[in-house]
C-alpha cells in the first residue's frame, strides 16, 4: 500500500524524452495540429495547476486566467524588450541560448504569477465557497483591467511581435513537470495535508495542519504554473490580448477541472484533452456546410455546449469523470448556515 | 469639482444606483432564503430588457390617445412576468433537483445558467447590440437649471422607488413576505409552522427576478443599446452592492446599490475612468475582508 | 501547582452580549482524567474552543506545559500538545482510515514540501516511518482491518473512535473529548469507558471529558467539574458532585442519578 518507488521520477523521465522526440518530428506536422496539439498541453497544465487549488486544497478559484495571463504578459515582455542584452551576454542567437532565454523568461513569468498567487491567496484565506469564488473572479478581473490600462504592454491593443518560441517539448516537458509536482506533492504525509484542508478545516487545525500555509501554498503553486503555461502560450500564438485572459477562460480551465473529477489529476488531465478536442471540433462542426444551420450556429456558439455540460454535470455526476470528491466537498449544504470568516463571534450555545 | 458638477454627478449615481439596487434585492433575497448566490441573477436583467425589445412594438400601438401612458406601464408589467416566470423555473429545474448537495455543485450549476442564458441569448437574439426602442421619450427636463435630468432618468428613479415599496409592504404585510422572512430566518421551524418551502422558495425567486426584468427596461431607458452580454457586469456589481449592503438584508441591498452607483459615477468621471469597473471588485473585496456582514448585516459563526 | 498540566484562570468567554462561559478557574496535572458536566448550553463545548483556540478568550489566561496559549491558533496549541475530539464527528471524508490517521502525523514531521518533490532517502524512510506507526496505533484500537476503508462506511462506533486514535496520533500530553459517548448503545459506552482508561494508562496522558451520560463520567473521571449557565458550580468526585444541592438543581434533579 505504501511501497513509495521511483516510478513517478521515472515516469517524468520517459514523459520528457518523449516530448523531445516528438518535437523533432512536430515539423511534419500539418501546422494546423500542431497548434492543437500545443494547447492541449498548455491546457493541460492549466487544468493540473487550478486542479490543486479547487480539487485538492477545496479552495475555489475562479481567476485562474488572470494568473496566466501574467505570466503570459511577463514573459512575453522580457522576450520581446529584454532580450538584446541576453543573448548579447551568450554570445549571440542560437538554439541553446533562445532556449536559455525562453526558460529564462518562462520561469520569471511563472515567479510574477505566484506573486499574483500570494496577493490574491492571502485574503481569500478567510472565505468560504461562494465569497472566495467571488472573490477570486474579482481578481481576475482586476488584474485584466490592470493590464489593459498598462500601455507599456499595449494596453487594450494587446500585444504583439512574441517570438515563436513554443514547442512540443517545451509545452510536454512543462505539462508533464507540472503533473509530476502535483501528484508527487499530493503522495506524502506533506501533502495529503492540502487534502485535509479540503474536507475539513476545523479538524485540520486541530491536529496541527496550518490550513493558512497550506492555502496559501496552494494559490501560490498553482499560479505559478498557470503563469509558465500563460508564457507558453504567449510564444505560440505572438500576440496577445488581455480579453483573451477574461472570466470566460478561467470557467473553461474550472469546466476541465470538475468535468476531470475535482482532486483527480489523471482525471483533470483526461479532461483537458477531452476539452480542448471537442472544442476544436466544434469548430470544424460550424463550418461543415451540409449541416442544418442550426446545428451550425449552436457548434460555433462554443459556450452554450459549455454551460449545458456544466449543468448537466452538476445534476447527474458531480464528481466529475474520474473523482471522488463532490458529493463530499466541504463548504457547506444549500440551505446551510451561511459561512463568512472563521469563528467570528455569533451566539452558539453550549 | 464645482458644485453643480457635484451634484450633476450625485443625480446620475443615484439614477445608476437604483438600477443596482433593484438587482441587488434579487441577490440578497434569494440568498436570505437559500443562503446561495444566484450567479445567473444579472441575466435575467438582459432578458428584462430583451423583453421590453422586442414586446414594445408589439404592445405600445395599441395604446394610444388618452391610453398612452398605459403602454410602457404594461410593457413594464408584462416583462415583470415573464422574468418572475424565468426565474421560477430555473429554480424548479437547475436548483431545486440539488438542494442539500455542497454549495459548490449548485454555485457551479448557477454559473452554468448564467452562461447558457448568456449565450443562448446571443444564439437567438444575435450577438449584435440592438437598439431599444423608445418606451418613454427621452428629454431632458426644463427647469432643473444647470443640472440636466432626463425624463429617462426620473421615469426610471420613481418606478424603482415605486417597485421597492411595493417590495416593502409585500415582505413586511403579506403572508407570503412573512413566509419568506420566517424561511430565512429558520428554516426547520418555518416547515414546522407549515410554511410550505418549495412555494416560497419559488415566489422568492419570482419577486426578485421580476425586479431585475423591471431593472432591465428601467436601463434600456436611459442607455438604449441592449445585446446578450449587458448583464454579466451589472450583475456582478449588483452582487456587491449587496455585500455592501449585508447580504440578506434588503434596506442594505438598496443602500448598497445607490452607494456603488455614486461611487461608480464619480470615479468614471475621474482621472481614474478606465479603472470603473474594477471599482467594484475593489470594493468587495475590502468589505469581505474587513466587514463581511457589509453595512446592516450580521455575522454568522460556524458552529464547531 | 508546579506541575500542573493545564490552568485556566478567570477565563472568561463573551459573544457579543452573551457571557457563555464566566470567570472559570480549571487546572489538571498530567495524568487527570477529568468529567466536565452540565445541561445543555452550559458553556462546554465553548471551552474546548477556548482551550484549543478556536475562539480567544475575552479575557483570563490559559496555561499549558508552563506556556500561555489564550488566543493562540488551534494548529500551533495542537503542536504544543493539546488534542481533540468532536460532538460532530469530524473525520476527513475523501481520505481511508489510514489517511486519516497519517495526517495527524504531518506536524511532526521534518520532510516537507520540497523533500516531498524532490524524494530523497530519508523522505521515504520517513515516511515508512509514519506509516509503520499508523498502523500501529490502529491496530492497538482494533482498527487495523479497516485500513483501506473510507471511513464514512464504517459504523458511528468505528468513526468516534477513529477520530480518538486519529487525535492520539499527534502525540498530545492532553486529551479533549466531546461527549464521545454520543449516540452509543450502554455496550458501546462500556467499551468506551474501558477505551479512555485504557488510553490514559498507555499513553499517560491527561484527559478532558465532556459528556451527558453521568455512568460514563461517575463510571471513569476522577474529577468531576460542574458548569451551569457558563458558571462553575461544583467541583469534586463524582460522588460528592452527585449529593451537591446545586447541581441536582441545575439539572432539575432529572439525571443526577445514581447508576442503577
Amino acid at each position: 500500500m505504501t511501497h513509495y518507488r521511483r516510478i513517478k521520477q521515472i515516469a517524468l523521465l520517459v514523459a520528457i524524452v518523449l516530448a523531445l522526440v516528438g518535437s523533432q518530428f512536430s515539423g511534419r506536422i500539418n501546422s494546423y495540429y500542431l497548434q492543437v496539439i500545443l494547447f492541449i498541453g498548455i491546457n493541460i497544465t492549466l487544468a493540473v495547476s487550478l486542479n490543486l487549488i479547487n480539487g485538492y486544497t477545496g479552495q475555489f478559484s475562479l481567476g485562474h486566467a488572470g494568473f496566466m495571463a501574467i505570466g503570459a504578459y511577463t514573459a512575453a515582455y522580457l522576450s520581446t524588450q529584454h532580450s538584446a542584452g541576453f543573448f548579447q551576454a551568450l554570445g549571440g542567437v542560437s538554439n541553446l541560448s533562445t532556449a536559455l532565454l525562453f526558460v529564462w523568461v518562462l520561469l520569471a513569468g511563472g515567479i510574477a504569477a505566484a506573486v499574483a498567487g500570494f496577493i490574491v491567496g492571502v485574503p481569500s484565506l478567510r472565505l468560504k465557497g461562494d465569497y472566495l469564488a467571488i472573490v477570486t473572479l474579482g481578481f481576475g478581473e482586476i488584474i485584466r483591467v490592470l493590464i489593459q490600462n498598462t500601455d507599456a504592454v499595449g494596453g487594450p491593443r494587446g500585444y504583439s511581435g512574441i517570438a515563436n518560441y513554443t514547442t512540443l517539448f517545451w509545452t510536454y516537458a512543462i505539462a508533464a513537470l507540472t503533473i509530476y509536482v502535483v501528484v508527487s506533492m499530493i503522495d506524502s504525509t506533506y501533502g495529503r495535508g492540502f487534502l485535509t484542508v479540503r474536507d475539513d478545516e476545523i479538524a485540520a487545525e486541530a491536529i496541527g495542519i496550518n490550513t493558512t500555509r497550506y492555502k496559501v501554498t496552494a494559490f501560490v503553486l498553482g499560479a505559478f504554473f498557470a503563469g509558465v503555461a500563460g508564457g507558453l502560450y504567449a510564444h505560440t500564438t505572438t500576440y496577445i490580448n488581455p480579453s483573451g485572459f477574461d472570466f470566460q477562460l478561467s470557467i473553461q480551465i474550472v469546466v476541465m477541472v470538475i468535468l476531470g473529477g475535482m482532486g483527480s489529476t489523471i482525471g483533470v488531465t483526461f479532461a483537458a484533452i477531452l476539452l480542448t478536442l471537442l472544442l476544436e471540433y466544434l469548430r470544424f462542426v460550424a463550418a461543415y456546410e451540409w449541416l442544418p444551420d442550426f446545428i451550425r450556429r449552436v457548434a460555433a456558439n462554443r459556450m452554450i455546449i459549455f454551460s449545458l455540460v456544466l449543468i448537466a454535470l452538476m445534476l447527474l455526476r458531480p464528481q466529475g469523470l474520474f473523482g471522488t470528491v463532490g458529493r463530499r466537498a466541504g463548504g457547506g449544504r444549500m440551505g446551510g448556515t451561511p459561512k463568512l470568516p472563521k469563528p467570528a463571534p455569533g451566539p452558539t450555545p453550549n | 469639482m464645482n458644485t453643480t458638477l457635484f451634484f450633476q454627478q450625485l443625480i446620475n449615481g443615484l439614477s445608476l444606483g437604483a438600477f443596482y439596487a433593484l438587482i441587488a434585492l434579487g441577490y440578497t433575497m434569494v440568498y436570505g432564503v437559500l443562503r446561495f448566490i444566484n450567479f445567473a441573477h444579472g441575466d435575467v436583467f438582459m432578458i428584462g430588457g430583451f423583453c421590453g425589445y422586442y414586446l414594445t412594438p408589439r404592445l405600445l400601438p395599441h395604446f394610444t390617445g388618452s391610453l398612452t401612458p398605459l403602454g410602457p406601464v404594461v410593457v413594464l408589467l408584462v416583462t415583470m412576468m415573464i422574468c418572475a416566470l424565468l426565474g421560477i423555473i430555473i429554480e424548479k429545474l437547475a436548483y431545486r433537483p440539488l438542494r442539500g448537495k455542497p454549495k459548490l455543485t449548485v454555485l457551479i450549476t448557477a454559473i452554468g445558467v448564467s452562461l447558457f442564458l448568456e449565450y443562448g441569448g446571443q444564439f437567438v437574439f444575435g450577438p449584435d447590440p440592438k437598439s431599444f426602442p423608445e418606451l418613454v421619450p427621452d428629454r431632458a427636463i426644463e427647469g432643473t437649471g444647470a443640472l440636466t435630468v432626463t425624463t429617462a432618468q426620473l421615469t426610471a428613479f420613481s418606478i424603482a422607488i415605486v417597485l421597492l415599496v411595493a417590495l416593502t409592504l409585500i415582505v413586511k404585510r403579506s403572508r407570503l413576505g412573512m413566509a419568506m422572512r420566517a424561511l430565512s430566518n429558520n428554516p426547520t421551524a418555518a416547515a414546522l409552522m407549515g410554511v410550505n418551502l418549495d412555494t416560497i422558495i419559488s415566489f422568492t425567486f419570482g419577486l426578485g427576478s421580476a425586479l431585475a426584468g423591471a431593472a432591465g427596461i428601467l436601463y434600456a431607458l436611459s442607455y438604449p443599446s441592449i445585446d446578450p452580454l449587458m448583464g454579466i457586469l451589472p450583475g456582478i456589481k449588483a452582487f456587491v452592492a449587496a455585500v455592501l449592503g449585508g447580504i440578506g438584508n434588503l434596506p442594505g441591498a438598496a443602500v448598497g446599490g445607490l452607494i456603488l452607483g455614486i461611487v461608480e459615477t464619480f470615479v468614471g468621471g475621474s482621472e481614474f475612468s478606465t479603472y470603473r469597473d474594477a471599482i467594484a471588485f475593489s470594493i468587495l473585496i475590502i468589505i469581505l475582508l474587513f466587514r463581511p456582514a457589509g453595512l446592516f448585516g450580521k455575522t454568522q459563526a460556524e458552529k464547531v | 501547582m508546579a506541575d500542573l498540566l493545564l490552568d485556566l484562570e478567570h477565563c472568561t468567554m463573551q459573544f457579543g452580549g452573551l457571557t457563555a462561559v464566566s470567570d472559570l478557574d480549571l487546572d489538571m496535572g498530567p495524568t487527570d482524567l477529568v468529567g466536565l458536566i452540565g445541561p445543555n448550553g452550559a458553556g462546554k463545548t465553548t471551552i474546548f474552543n477556548v482551550i484549543t483556540g478556536v475562539y480567544k478568550p475575552t479575557s483570563g489566561t490559559i496555561t499549558f506545559a508552563g506556556r500561555r496559549i489564550a488566543g493562540a491558533k488551534p494548529n500551533v496549541i495542537a503542536g504544543r500538545g493539546i488534542a481533540r475530539t468532536f460532538q460532530n464527528i469530524r473525520l476527513f471524508g475523501s481520505l481511508s482510515v489510514f489517511d486519516n490517521v497519517r495526517a495527524a502525523f504531518n506536524l511532526r514531521m521534518k520532510h516537507r514540501l520540497a523533500h516531498a518533490l524532490m524524494r530523497i532517502p530519508a523522505f521515504y524512510r520517513e515516511e515508512k516511518e509514519v506509516a509503520e506507526q499508523a498502523i500501529e496505533l490502529l491496530d492497538v484500537f482494533n482498527l487495523g482491518r479497516f485500513a483501506d476503508v473510507q471511513c464514512g462506511s464504517m459504523s458511528y462506533g468505528d468513526q468516534r473512535r477513529l477520530e480518538i486514535v486519529r487525535a492520539l496520533a499527534t502525540k498530545p500530553k492532553l486529551l479533549l473529548l466531546d461527549e464521545p459517548a454520543a449516540g452509543m448503545n450502554p455496550r458501546e459506552k462500556e467499551e468506551l469507558m474501558e477505551l479512555i482508561r485504557f488510553v490514559k494508562e498507555k499513553f499517560q496522558i491527561a484527559v478532558l471529558l465532556v459528556e451527558h451520560d453521568m455512568r460514563v463520567v461517575m463510571g471513569i473521571c476522577q474529577r468531576v467539574v460542574v458548569l451551569d449557565y457558563g458558571v462553575k458550580i461544583a467541583e469534586g468526585t463524582p460522588a460528592e458532585v452527585q449529593a451537591n444541592p446545586k447541581v441536582i438543581e441545575a439539572y432539575l434533579g432529572g439525571e443526577v442519578k445514581k447508576a442503577s
